[in-house]
């Protein structure tokens, strides 16, 4: 295996409040003054091949985006380094320092600037960052429209005349246009509509042939991800909870979550078994701001026991993927 | 034969807008009977949620419901007194929108906005009132239900202001619900949840249900019958099971075709190419016909119905019935 070529290493997020002198007194004197900070990311560490897709899904609230986001050197880590080839994709001002990560987010509608044609979205970050000349522009542009599978001729049209699978081939030529190494994905079909999905994810593969993309791919849908990921990242409360490879992760999920996640998905059956299709998890996901001691996952955990209460697990090797859960790591009992 | 609880036949819905008219729903046709889910399947601009709100009642101008008949628990809907569609609203047919914080008023407590609710349809006492809302927060799975009758829409989970949304539908014990892609806001985890409960809650009380989604998956786990739209048409309905197993239109068997899980990894999806059509600006004959493999000239002409094991497709050139397919 080639050397790890994304390297996010030892990530953490935190979002603390602004808190005012007003807000300490009010809260002194009794009133309802959030102080609490939200701990989105916990000390994350993955590493992405060339050419590799990486899948991390999660619910709403797991911190999956604002990995993302950390990952793409658009936002800046609490602690912790980003590393491209082993340069920091971010200064410690919190100034992006490469051009070689870009990013696609889920909605094309709010993503593109409605005032800017086609043409001068694709052309604004090229010709800033010199790999085209303003001259040059229209012709780089028409390249990447053909690309991403759009005609040449709509570089003189507004964003509003698309439609939202046109739309988001324009955020992904936006995105190419910057001609990356690395792509996160953000959500990027999850806005669709099914018939349009399918062409989006088939670009998407095209593209990682043709050019050799490296992905980041976060997404809340396990179909999709199984299909275009080479592993797979599953995230809880801002932590990865288990890592392997697409097919032993999903043929043999180990963490208690992954394996209540894939079973309450409801599947597209169209064979004769009715009954127990799937099982939903039961109780929701615990707030951020008030995370539960020990392993995130205990409160909803039908397998928790004493020490997940207590302790968090590590991200240990479990069968062929990693797995940070105690029922393989001398069990759920606390030690005597 | 006793008539079907809900029986819509040949529903159009056109909006007239400054553009031009819009036929956001042209010539659905279906029944519903109670204990069942139908499943109302289609992409955005198919004409499903104009569906749901035509039975409701729910058309504003610039639209209106051009043609056809609503018949529901033997009285005919279209064309009658918006009083006595109101008495019907919410008693005998509730709707779950997709937004839960949309349809719960803010500035009211939980307890407070059920209450009302109860009393647009009944009097009741303020026991009764507030005994029949725990049962129903109970009902949908709701934890501590008498503390929640305190809290505003705000202090609550999503997953937990469509629970209270959902009760609020099954206060008035109605005899059909229509839900707008109830759990399509949600996370999967609860969406799950929410999905489970409703199917045991039509089935333990007696009562129809239209859900309408763009997610097959939910409707292959939930929906006794599937009817598909497309652009305002409809395009194939029938028993679930058979209609997934072996959809006889193309715009359904490419939709399936193209569900990630149903490929082998990393492969090319079979996609359908091209988008939805302009509503304004319709094809001719079957408004599928400009992206389908199978179109020929005579599909220009409006399509026939093919029926065969208690299922129908409009379309000119069917895929071959499942026994067939199976040689």
């Amino acid at each position: 295996m080639s050397d790890p070529h994304l390297v996010i290493d030892r990530v953490s997020k935190r979002f603390d409040p602004r808190v005012t002198l007003g807000d300490r007194i009010a809260a002194r004197l009794g009133a309802r003054v959030e102080l609490r900070g939200v701990q989105a990311v916990r000390d994350v560490s993955l590493a992405i091949a060339p050419g590799e897709t990486l899948g991390l899904v999660g619910e709403s609230g797991c911190g999956k985006s604002t990995l993302g986001r950390m990952a793409a050197g658009i936002m800046a880590p609490t602690s912790g380094t980003v590393r491209l080839e082993g340069r920091p994709v971010m200064s410690p001002g919190g100034t992006k320092l490469t051009t070689r990560v870009q990013t696609v987010f889920q909605d094309p509608f709010a993503s593109l600037n409605p005032r800017m044609s086609v043409g001068e979205i694709l052309a604004e970050g090229p010709v800033a960052h010199g790999l085209t000349t303003r001259e040059n522009a229209r012709d780089y542009v028409a390249g990447w429209l053909d690309r991403v599978g759009l005609d040449r001729s709509y570089v003189g049209r507004f964003p509003h005349q698309f439609s939202g699978g046109q739309r988001q081939r324009i955020a992904i030529a936006r995105a190419l246009a910057m001609q990356p190494d690395v792509l996160v994905c953000d959500e990027p079909v999850a806005s669709l509509d099914v018939s349009i999905q399918a062409q989006i994810i088939n670009l998407f593969l095209k593209l990682r042939r043709e050019l050799g993309l490296t992905y980041l791919f976060i997404s809340h849908d396990l179909g999709v991800v199984r299909h275009i990921s080479d592993r797979v990242a599953i995230m809880y409360l801002g932590r990865i909870v288990e890592i392997g490879t697409a097919d032993a992760l999903y043929a043999d999920p180990r963490h208690p979550y992954t394996q209540a996640l894939l079973a309450s998905v409801p599947r597209l059956m169209t064979e004769d078994a009715v009954g127990a299709e799937f099982a939903p998890i039961a109780g929701e996901i615990p707030s951020p701001l008030a995370p539960p001691p020990g392993c995130p996952f205990h409160t909803r955990c039908p397998a928790a026991g004493p020490r997940c209460v207590a302790e968090m697990p590590d991200l240990v090797p479990t069968g062929a993927q990693r797995v940070a859960c105690h029922l393989y790591t001398g069990g759920v009992e606390l030690a005597a | 034969m006793t008539e079907p609880l809900l029986q819509v036949r040949d529903l159009h819905t056109h909006f007239f807008t400054r553009a031009g008219e819009v036929k956001a729903v042209n010539g659905v046709s279906f029944s519903v009977d109670r204990g069942r889910v139908l499943g109302l399947v289609g992409e955005s601009g198919s004409g499903k949620s104009v569906t749901g709100y035509s039975i409701l009642g729910l058309i504003d101008p610039p639209g209106r419901i051009v043609s056809g008949s609503i018949r529901f628990e033997g009285r005919e809907l279209v064309g009658l007194d918006p009083d006595e569609l109101r008495a019907l609203r919410g008693r005998r047919i509730a709707m779950v929108f997709q937004d839960a914080t949309a349809t719960l008023n803010p500035v009211l407590t939980v307890g407070r906005q059920m209450t009302l609710a109860i009393r647009a349809h009944e009097r009741a006492s303020d026991r009764a009132a507030r005994d029949l809302a725990l049962d129903v927060l109970k009902k949908v799975g709701i934890p501590d239900p008498a503390s929640r009758l305190n809290t505003y829409p705000h202090e609550l989970s999503g997953g937990m202001r469509q629970r209270v949304a959902i009760a609020v539908a099954l206060l008035h014990r109605p005899a059909l619900i229509v839900a707008d892609e109830p759990t399509t806001a949600l996370d999967v985890s609860v969406q799950a949840q929410i999905i489970f409960e409703m199917r045991d809650l039509v089935r333990s009380l007696g009562t129809a249900m239209i859900w309408i989604t763009h997610d097959l998956a939910t409707v292959s786990s939930l929906a006794d019958d599937v009817l598909v739209m497309y652009a305002g048409r409809m395009v194939e309905a029938g028993p679930t099971r058979v209609t997934l197993r072996a959809p006889r239109h193309p715009y359904t068997a490419g939709l399936l075709a193209s569900v990630p899980s149903r490929n082998p990894k990393g492969v090319d999806l079979p996609q359908i190419p091209g988008s939805t059509p302009s509503l304004l600006r319709l094809p001719p004959g079957c408004p599928f016909q400009p992206r389908c493999p199978r179109a020929t000239p005579v599909c220009r002409e409006d399509p026939p119905r093919v029926v065969d094991s208690g299922r129908e497709a409009l379309c000119h050139h069917p895929l071959p019935p499942a026994s067939q397919a199976a040689a």
